[in-house]
């Protein structure tokens, strides 16, 4: 077993889109949100649509870590890379996010600034050591899956002693997202019509199919987790069907490999014992959210970025026509977008959702623009 | 006065003086050793075969110098030859420009030199002019090196990205993405080991091969930078078709595969240095690749898809999985994915 042809066998794909044709219900639609980026990129990668019969709808959520950052902290980032002293580092999605007047860390680095692009958080570690009289900031994003390694680096300083070396804490919480688009006011008006998720992958590992629970019993929909290779997305897809047409409505793993009940107990402790959740904090698309994100712990406040620098807080300007907000809550499909694919592509993009090959406008684009060329949703 | 190996790039190096000349002489001109470039003057005069004459640069920064399966100077003649050779050229001569940089090791750009010379040796492609400028520290990465190729298409023959027809085939000459995940795992920082290295290597032979054979071939082009992806893309917009690929018959190598996967990039956008893609009339597609396999450069070589009408052009392909996708043009570089 290597995990990468197994999961993506075409004949079992047949089967499984046969058994999905089979069992969906033609009289019933069955609209379901694929809540991370991860699963929107295989989607299109992997041609899924093509095999789903109509009724079952992909929603795609606002899972892709790049694009729910709002503006104003991408500002405030580009803001801290220009401190002469400071060294910006950073994974490398980010890198091309249009903030502001649609400066980019990018661009900003070209103007010079000292950005560096990251594979992993643990090599600020060498970057802050080998940089004595620089102040090395790290720019955290990311969900639960990328928290552990950041509450890692910060432990790991504060064990070195690192006095150069801080955090740009952007870290995001999956289930208050989930909340929030069940009660969006399209969610609640009755115009987005989510039967069920297929919960993360990643995420899901490091906390668990524990932290779902809520979700049937509050609102009545469905998770099923899934992992992020095209045969578990058809899977999850096959019994979120049988969960709707069964009227259950339970939190189900398909990503039995990987997820556990409880999660990753070790990185949940570390998560636990760097962070803290946030009173509140701004999603681009879902607003301030309550609860939806985390900050330093008083005891690590030395590592604070926000804490050791003065970052000064700026009028963000999204672009007015730019449907980021509306495609993040599942609103909106990135093609109901006037600005999807002529002003808005890849090469030059307005919003962030067509930046990650992971937000849902890069991924339809970059993979599916045939669809709708051959006249297809 | 003999150049000492022990020291590095200075200034002087490129002044144009004594210092220059020593350079040039006990580096360069001993490994590249050729009649026209031992005239010593400050171009090369040479008489080519009939046909129509075909010329191609290319500049080579790569980070690190050094890299299994090669180096910047095998690259930078491998690149240049390369670019000739996909108009059904034969090479017949190069030009090489050095920038370095003030401190790089002696040592180092004599490995580099004498790499330069044996790729050029085995082309048979002599070197024939040159250039050594020297910057200060700091303004340059060691060193960059500027090849310009000239070759002759023989009579009757004419390649150009513009040929591509409907219904013709698609051929690659192995699998893809093996240059540009040997230099990924070797900067630093990455933290993963894999048993593979470039590609890197002169097509000239391959492309004479496949040119007896079979003469209709519409076009060829190396995949390097972009990947094969990219490569695609262009040759779908020159000819102003459209293209269908099957994932399934892409060959690429297993640990290349894991790579891409670990790190959240895709193979087909992934660089390299030793294959090309050739598109001919589907009737001699068999017959085309029977030749390039039994050809060492070409033993992994795979019909990839069909050209197709399209007014919009676009690459698509139909995934391993059976679903359909496209394959666009890449934007920037490609960057790891977060999650």
């Amino acid at each position: 077993m290597k995990y990468v042809d197994e999961f993506r066998d075409g004949d079992k794909a047949r089967q499984l889109a046969a058994c999905i044709k089979a069992e969906a219900r033609p009289e019933r639609a069955y609209r379901l949100m694929e809540f991370c980026g991860g699963h929107t990129h295989a989607i299109f990668r992997y041609g899924l649509p093509d095999l789903l019969p109509e009724n079952v709808q992909l929603i795609h959520g606002p899972g892709c870590p790049v694009c729910v950052l709002p503006i104003a902290r991408l500002d405030k980032a580009i803001a801290l890379a220009r401190h002469p002293e400071v060294i910006l580092c950073t994974y490398g999605d980010l890198l091309r996010v249009p903030a502001s007047n649609r400066q980019t860390l990018l661009k900003t680095k070209a103007e010079g600034a000292d950005i560096r692009m990251l594979y992993s958080p643990l090599e600020a570690l060498k970057l802050a050591e080998d940089n004595p009289t620089r102040e090395v900031v790290f720019l955290a994003i990311g969900f639960e899956t990328t928290t552990p390694p950041t509450a890692l680096l910060v432990e790991h300083a504060r064990q070195r002693g690192l006095s150069n070396l801080s955090i740009f804490c952007n870290h995001v919480l999956t289930p208050p997202a989930m909340h929030a688009i069940l009660a969006s006011p399209e969610s609640e008006a009755g115009m987005l019509q989510l039967h069920g998720f297929i919960g993360p992958a990643h995420v899901s590992t490091v906390i668990g199919s524990q932290a779902y629970a809520e979700f049937p019993a509050r609102y009545g929909t469905p998770v099923v987790i899934a992992g992020f290779e095209p045969l578990d997305v058809l899977q999850a897809l096959l019994m979120l069907v049988r969960q709707l047409n069964q009227g259950r409505s339970e939190v189900e793993n398909q990503f039995t490999r990987a997820v556990t009940e409880q999660g990753n107990l070790k990185a949940r402790a570390l998560m636990d014992q760097v962070f803290e959740l946030r009173s509140t904090f701004e999603w681009r698309g879902l607003g301030f959210l309550p609860d939806s994100a985390l900050q330093l712990r008083p005891e690590y406040a030395a590592f604070d970025a926000e804490r050791r620098f003065e970052l000064p807080e700026l009028p963000a300007q999204e672009h007015k026509a730019c449907e980021c907000p509306a495609i993040l809550r599942g609103a909106k499909r990135p093609q109901d977008c006037r600005l999807f694919g002529t002003a808005c592509t890849p090469a030059n993009p307005l919003g962030s959702c067509m930046v990650s090959s992971e937000g849902a406008c890069a991924a339809y684009y970059t993979y599916g623009r045939h669809l709708r060329a051959a006249g297809a949703q | 006065m003999a150049l000492n190996l022990n020291g590095c790039v200075e200034m002087i190096h490129g002044g144009g003086g004594r210092a220059s000349a020593e350079l040039i002489r006990e580096l360069f001109a001993q490994a590249f050793d050729n009649e026209w470039l031992n005239q010593g003057n400050d171009q090369a005069q040479f008489t080519l075969p009939a046909g129509q004459v075909v010329m191609a640069t290319d500049s080579h920064v790569i980070a690190p110098l050094f890299f299994p399966g090669g180096d910047i100077g095998s690259l930078s003649v491998h690149g240049t030859l390369n670019d000739v050779a996909m108009s059904g050229a034969k090479p017949c001569y190069l030009a090489a420009s050095f920038i370095l940089e003030e401190g790089f090791p002696l040592a180092d750009l004599k490995r580099i030199v004498d790499s330069m010379a044996k790729a050029s040796r085995e082309a048979g492609v002599p070197i024939v002019t040159g250039d050594t400028k020297v910057v200060e520290r700091g303004k340059g990465d060691g060193v960059f090196i500027t090849t310009t190729g000239v070759g002759v298409v023989p009579e009757g023959l004419y390649l150009s990205g513009d040929q591509a027809r409907p219904g013709d085939k698609i051929l690659i000459s192995g699998s893809i993405g093996d240059h540009g995940v040997t230099i990924l795992s070797l900067r630093e920082g990455l933290g993963f080991e894999a048993d593979i290295g470039s590609d890197s290597q002169n097509l000239a032979l391959l492309v004479a091969a496949m040119l007896e054979a079979v003469p209709s071939i519409r076009c060829l082009r190396d995949p390097t930078r972009g990947g094969l992806g990219n490569t695609l893309n262009e040759l779908a917009q020159q000819s102003g078709v459209g293209m269908q690929l099957e994932e399934a018959a892409i060959p690429v190598r297993e640990p290349v595969r894991a790579a891409c996967e670990f790190l959240g990039l895709d193979p087909l956008y992934v660089a390299n240095e030793g294959k090309l893609i050739a598109i001919c009339p589907a009737e001699h597609a068999e017959q085309l690749l029977a030749v390039m396999r039994a050809h060492p450069l070409g033993q992994q070589a795979a019909i990839i898809g069909t050209v197709q009408e399209d007014a919009q052009q676009f690459v698509q392909m139909r995934t391993q999985f059976g679903g359909q996708r496209m394959v666009d043009w890449l934007n920037g570089e490609q960057l790891p994915r977060i999650c």
